[in-house]
């Protein structure tokens, strides 16, 4: 899923210091998992921006409303009744969900209420870490299931690098150096041979370095 | 021979081999380079110029490197992954040959967290292994890595950097091997303090016959004090210093320290000058330059063969 | 100010905190008439937006009232509850407001005194930072008008 972290209170408060009627939106899916934009965390940051406004002897006028999904037209439409009675738009989806009412609703300011982070994996309640970068051309059947990519701070393909001390990354001693988990699972599978194979320099056009990426799929489009 | 490179030469003669390093300055002085090549030219058959190390802004490896050949002496060209894409790094290369530099080692480079710029972005669009390949592919096919011809392409003898003391262990020769096989003419280990272990690492090498495919030169750095000895066991990552290392440094008083770090580089060079694969020995004396010809002619190294 | 009475809200645990309330009561201990109880089955039931609503509403001060650690009776509600509060106390924080205004407090159902006692020194606590800060732009509000 995609995680995110809640922006600094003041930040936001300096966003929607100018508009008197805000709606507030937030999404029933990722930023829900990872409690930083689902319909409690509107409800708290709509109470807090309240408070704020109260120890200022102003009157701001938040609606709050959670939509399934922010990054998908349909469920944004329903918006549509609500945007003529407010003067901006605080979202507190990922940014593809920010984008997606910044577009549909071009004559409204939309501000983000939360810093998206990563593509990961819940570790532990409460914990989530990075899994996935999206390069475009997943090869976790030969790297045990871990990637390379994603894990590795250099995202080396040959690795570990010289630096790994106690199986760990030299960026940091909590941090998993990611070759040599590779490297245990492997063995693990019996698939020690595998690490021998050098894995040649990787095209990087899948995973971005091409431009903005898109899918079509033709057997969907109606 | 594959190149010009009077490392090659030597390493073909059947001699130890003998390089040092500069590290090049942090500003634009030339005439620094210069000093510190000056410190160790008739010690050493080729120097590494680093490229900035510890991920801290330096001057370019290959300006210092050009600055070096110019002296009329033979600097390595130590290229690491972090800083270039592969369009700069092969453009580097095709530009560091055309001005005399014919030797370079391929490495991946310290995380830019640990430098003065943090938040940059490592680039590490190849790895220190995709880069050997490179340059070999650049050498030997005459082709970019991309696959276009290259109109004269560079020849460069070309080096790798082992760790033998970095964990895992076990996967340490195996990635030694995948090195060689990318092509890595030579390798330059980290520096060896943990002997027995180094012993072992060398054993398990020439088990697969690794010695005969390529040219190792074992890294060796005097400590100037115990702290030192403390600082580079506990900070520094991939590093291993065992315990009576720094026991018999603390056990000099401070002003004997200096002295007694050569002698521990010394005895180990000779220790190591008995040990099957090693081919000569990489000297790293960083900010002690001046102490490398001294610890080149007590083990016995100087003067240098003439090739 | 001389004249100000705090209002404070105090949700308590019914195992514990609630039962040393009564036990207060039924031993003639008094405690504060500032202090408003609220009981909840277990503290675990509070969430972070009631505190925040009670604080919209004009609470000067609050307290999360619950069993010792380690023995709430539903296993870890008042550790939950602990977890709740000292989140708001972060949004204070941010809010610039004294988070010496909500505080998470732990007492077994025998302790009547330990009841008064907390309420007593929460209220005097909250005496001295003042009413809550919604208030005092309100009455500056009324002062200018009077003015």
């Amino acid at each position: 899923m995609i995680t995110a972290e809640q922006k600094p209170l003041q930040e936001i408060i300096e966003y929607i210091s100018p508009y008197d009627r805000i709606l507030l939106v937030g999404c029933n899916e990722c930023v829900t998992v990872c409690a930083a934009g689902g319909r409690k965390e509107v409800g708290l940051l709509a109470s807090a921006l309240h408070l704020n406004c109260l120890k200022q002897g102003r009157t701001v006028d938040i609606k709050e409303i959670t939509l399934e999904r922010q990054c998908d037209p349909e469920y944004v439409e329903e918006l549509v009744s609500k945007i003529d009675s407010a003067d901006a738009i605080l979202s507190m989806a990922c940014g593809c969900g920010v984008q997606t009412i910044a577009e549909r609703y071009k004559e409204k300011p939309v501000f983000p209420a939360v810093n998206t982070k990563f593509m990961g994996a819940s570790v532990s309640q409460g914990i989530w870490e990075e899994r996935c970068q999206g390069c475009g051309n997943c090869l976790l059947g030969i790297t045990g299931g871990i990637c390379p990519v994603a894990r590795c701070s250099k995202h080396l393909l040959n690795g570990p690098c010289g630096g790994t001390s106690n199986s760990m990354c030299e960026i940091a001693p909590d941090v998993n150096c990611a070759w040599c988990l590779i490297w245990e699972r492997l063995k693990t599978l019996g698939m020690e041979k595998q690490y021998e194979e050098i894995m040649e320099a990787k095209d990087w056009r899948p995973a971005g370095g091409g431009g903005p990426r898109k899918i079509v799929r033709e057997d969907l489009s109606l | 021979m594959k190149t010009e490179s009077k490392l090659e030469k030597v390493l073909a003669s059947g001699a130890l081999a003998v390089t040092s390093e500069v590290g090049p300055p942090r500003g634009a002085l030339p005439e620094k380079v210069r000093q510190k090549a000056s410190l160790i030219k008739n010690h050493v058959d080729a120097i590494n110029v680093t490229d900035n190390q510890t991920a801290m802004v330096r001057m370019s490896s290959w300006a210092a490197g050009v600055i070096i050949k110019q002296m009329g002496l033979d600097p390595i060209l130590q290229m690491v992954t972090r800083d270039r894409n592969r369009l700069a790094m092969q453009s580097d290369i095709i530009g560091a040959y055309s001005l005399g530099i014919n030797t370079m080692m391929c490495l991946s480079g310290d995380h830019a967290k640990f430098g003065d710029h943090p938040m940059a972005k490592g680039v590490f669009d190849l790895d220190s292994i995709q880069l050997v390949q490179t340059v070999k592919k650049m050498r030997d096919e005459g082709k970019f890595q991309g696959g276009a011809d290259i109109d004269t392409p560079p020849k460069m003898f070309i080096g790798a950097a082992a760790n033998p003391f970095a964990d895992p262990f076990e996967l340490r020769v195996m990635r030694l091997a995948k090195k060689i096989k990318a092509g890595a003419d030579f390798i330059q280990t980290q520096c060896i303090f943990n002997l027995d272990k180094f012993e072992r690492y060398m054993e398990m090498m020439c088990d697969r016959g690794l010695d005969e495919q390529v040219h190792l030169l074992a890294g060796i750095t005097p400590m100037k004090s115990a702290g030192m000895a403390r600082y580079m066991k506990n900070k520094v990552p991939g590093m291993d210093v065992p315990d009576d290392v720094i026991k018999r440094m603390a056990g000099v008083s401070k002003e004997e320290q200096p002295e007694e770090g050569i002698r521990i580089a010394v005895e180990s060079i000779e220790r190591l000058k008995q040990v099957k694969g090693v081919h000569g020995f990489h000297i790293m004396a960083i900010e002690w330059e001046e102490k490398v010809p001294q610890i080149v002619e007590k083990a016995g190294l100087f003067p240098r063969p003439v090739v | 100010m001389e004249n100000f009475e705090p209002e404070i809200v105090a949700f308590c645990c019914h195992y514990c905190a609630y039962t040393a309330a009564d036990m207060a009561g039924s031993k003639r201990i008094s405690y504060p008439a500032n202090v408003k109880i609220i009981r909840v089955p277990c503290t675990g039931k509070v969430d972070a937006i009631h505190i925040m609503k009670a604080f919209e509403k004009g609470a000067d001060g609050i307290y999360v009232a619950g069993c010792l650690e380690g023995d709430c009776h539903f296993k870890n509600g008042n550790t939950r509850a602990k977890h709740r509060v000292q989140k708001v106390q972060m949004v204070l924080k941010d809010l610039g407001w004294e988070t010496e205004r909500l505080e998470m407090i732990n007492m077994s159902a025998g302790m009547g005194e330990r009841f008064a006692i907390t309420a007593l020194e929460f209220t005097k606590k909250i005496k001295q930072l003042g009413p809550s800060p919604i208030k005092i732009t309100n009455t500056e509000k009324h002062q200018q008008a009077a003015d």
